[in-house]
């Protein structure tokens, strides 16, 4: 902004530029000007708008097959199927990922050397292969299953197919996604300070408590955000279990695509759309967790967007108060 | 070796007996022996580098030693006797026997996650020893004791470095244990903080409670230690009480440590 440069000054009640040997009373430090930002804050606007523009008004992009179909049923099974699949592998590849991390910090080679191998594997491979190794392999075991009548594992093939794609789904995506989680695992409980174990194993304290309630918790304050970042991951890996005949979100666009053709845009737009609320769903979730773990490591906890709409509303209010006074 | 030891039916409260340690090829401790009786406040002196930190963490058995054993009240901490061998308890024992010895760590180690009051109150409720409300009482009494009863709600990061630690002291107390070992208590604080600290030892010793402290702090030292043991390459030099090692040493190494601390 070109404002010129009494204006700011007279705003701190300052005394006239005529007088300058007179000290200003209030020592008050006027904020440096930033014409940089107001320009590109324009800048960036009238792209946006240009964007939203194109967006609403461009035929191409058939909005009303997209209010048509965005809340339709199958597209809603199919998201259901997705946030089960997402739920339970999120939650078993944690399980897994914090054993093997475990496993991999413990004094013992045997269980490092697995966890280690295991983590390799499981990296190495892409996940639509692990996908699709375990889609058939679930129908060789189906076939043995006959053989061997006590092993209890393999009943469940025989129920649904449905139940049988989702389980090698959840099979596969947890196997794929433990060994990601054990190295973010691993990286929190390496990152709580030495002197916590030491002052934990000093106290007597049992193992398994020394674990669960000193170093884990401080572990977590670093394993969130990387963990999120895993948990979007998987979000969208879900998309690959359409390769092994489930229908989620992403395998009932697909399936309403090539039944109709002429739909494929705004159907493409409804499954981006449910990704980005899922994945802002989760964004938000982080931001709680993580301010639930950051006490005793912050001296004030960050504030919560209600909390700094509020304080920026009163900010506004009290610079506006004072620009009308001058 | 200059004391004399005075007959004493009750086992040593601390008999740490020819006690070596290496790291790879360097040799920390060599052949260190030193018996601490119970009540007594011992303070360990030496430059750095000296051992006296290690021999510190061999007692509750944060470090193994290759040779020698360490018995506190009469019992071997971290291994059983086996015929005439020792051998390396289970990891269970250690800690059951780490709860009979408080530590006292030179950075306070709190946990950051936990209220003042939960830090103190942990170890008692986990380890089986009291319920939580008991264990809570009793840590409200201790941090009253060390004058800051009214921080309980805190987190440690909302405290000085001296209340921090005399946050650390009151919660290896409420394991009540037989012998306190603290590593160098108020290396980590500004020197106005230094006082707080020190006095709540003081005010331990002047209980009667064995003591075996590592510190820099000569003049409090003298005050409060019933002996000195002087420290240097891993092995004890000279020992005896304040007046005899501060103010007549009669080692070489003694004098040319005191000489560069006094």
């Amino acid at each position: 902004m070109s404002e010129p440069p009494g204006a700011a000054v007279s705003l701190a009640e300052a005394p006239p530029a005529d007088s300058p040997a007179k000290p200003p009373t209030a020592q008050r430090v006027l904020p440096l000007h930033r014409p940089g930002r107001w320009i590109s804050t324009a800048v960036v606007l009238v792209l946006v708008a240009q964007i939203i523009h194109g967006l609403a008004t461009n035929p191409f992009y058939q909005w009303d097959r997209f209010r048509y179909w965005f809340l339709r049923p199958t597209i809603l099974d199919g998201l259901v199927i997705t946030l089960e699949v997402a739920a339970l592998s999120a939650v078993l590849g944690l399980m897994g990922g914090v054993l093997l991390a475990l496993a991999r910090l413990s004094g013992s080679p045997v269980p490092r050397a697995v966890s280690w191998v295991y983590t390799w594997l499981f990296r190495s491979v892409p996940l639509i292969v692990v996908l699709i190794f375990l889609y058939n392999f679930s129908a060789l075991y189906k076939t043995l299953s006959l053989g061997v009548p006590f092993g209890p594992a393999f009943v469940s093939f025989d129920e649904s197919r449905l139940a049988t794609d989702m389980t090698v789904a959840v099979i596969g995506l947890s196997l794929n996604e433990a060994a990601y989680a054990a190295e973010v695992v691993r990286g929190g409980i390496l990152s709580v300070d030495q002197g916590q174990h030491e002052a934990a194993a000093a106290l007597g304290l049992p193992k398994i408590y020394q674990f669960t309630r000193i170093v884990f918790p401080q572990a977590l304050r670093s394993i969130t955000p990387n963990y999120v970042n895993q948990l979007i991951g998987l979000i969208k890996g879900t998309s690959l279990v359409f390769y092994v005949s489930l229908l989620d979100l992403f395998g009932s666009v697909q399936t309403m695509g090539s039944t109709y053709p002429g739909d494929i845009v705004p159907l493409l737009l409804v499954a981006t759309v449910w990704y980005l609320i899922l994945t802002s769903a989760v964004s938000i979730v982080q931001f709680y967790v993580e301010r639930h773990f950051a006490r005793g490591a912050t001296r004030t906890l960050p504030p919560t967007p209600l909390q700094k709409v509020r304080t920026g509303l009163g900010g506004l209010r009290a610079r506006l108060r004072k620009e009308a006074a001058v | 070796m200059t004391t004399v030891q005075t007959p004493d039916t009750r086992p040593a409260a601390l008999e740490i007996h020819d006690v070596h340690k290496w790291y790879g090829a360097h040799r920390v401790l060599d052949g260190v022996d030193l018996t601490v009786r119970p009540g007594e406040v011992t303070v360990i002196l030496g430059p750095s580098g000296s051992g006296k930190s290690t021999l510190l963490r061999v007692i509750n058995h944060l470090e193994k030693p290759e040779i020698g054993y360490v018995s506190v009240n009469g019992e071997l901490i971290g291994v059983r006797r086996h015929g005439d061998r020792l051998k390396e308890l289970g990891e269970r024992a250690i800690l059951t026997q780490r709860g009979r010895i408080g530590f006292v760590f030179q950075n306070f180690n709190l946990f950051p996650h936990l209220t003042v009051l939960d830090n103190v109150a942990a170890a008692p409720v986990a380890t089986g020893k009291l319920t939580k409300p008991e264990a809570q009482e009793l840590a409200r009494e201790l941090l009253g004791r060390v004058g800051l009863g009214e921080k309980t709600g805190a987190y440690p990061r909302h405290l000085s470095g001296g209340q921090q630690q005399r946050v650390a002291i009151a919660r290896a107390l409420a394991l009540r244990p037989g012998i306190i070992l603290f590593d160098e208590p108020t290396s980590a604080l500004d020197p106005e903080l230094v006082g707080e600290v020190l006095a709540v030892i003081k005010d331990l010793a002047s209980s009667g409670t064995t003591l075996v402290i590592v510190t820099h702090e000569i003049g409090f030292a003298r005050e409060v230690a019933d002996r000195i043991v002087f420290i240097d390459g891993g092995r004890v030099v000279e020992q005896g009480p304040p007046a005899q090692v501060l103010d007549h040493p009669q080692h070489e190494r003694t004098r040319d440590f005191l000489s560069k601390v006094l």
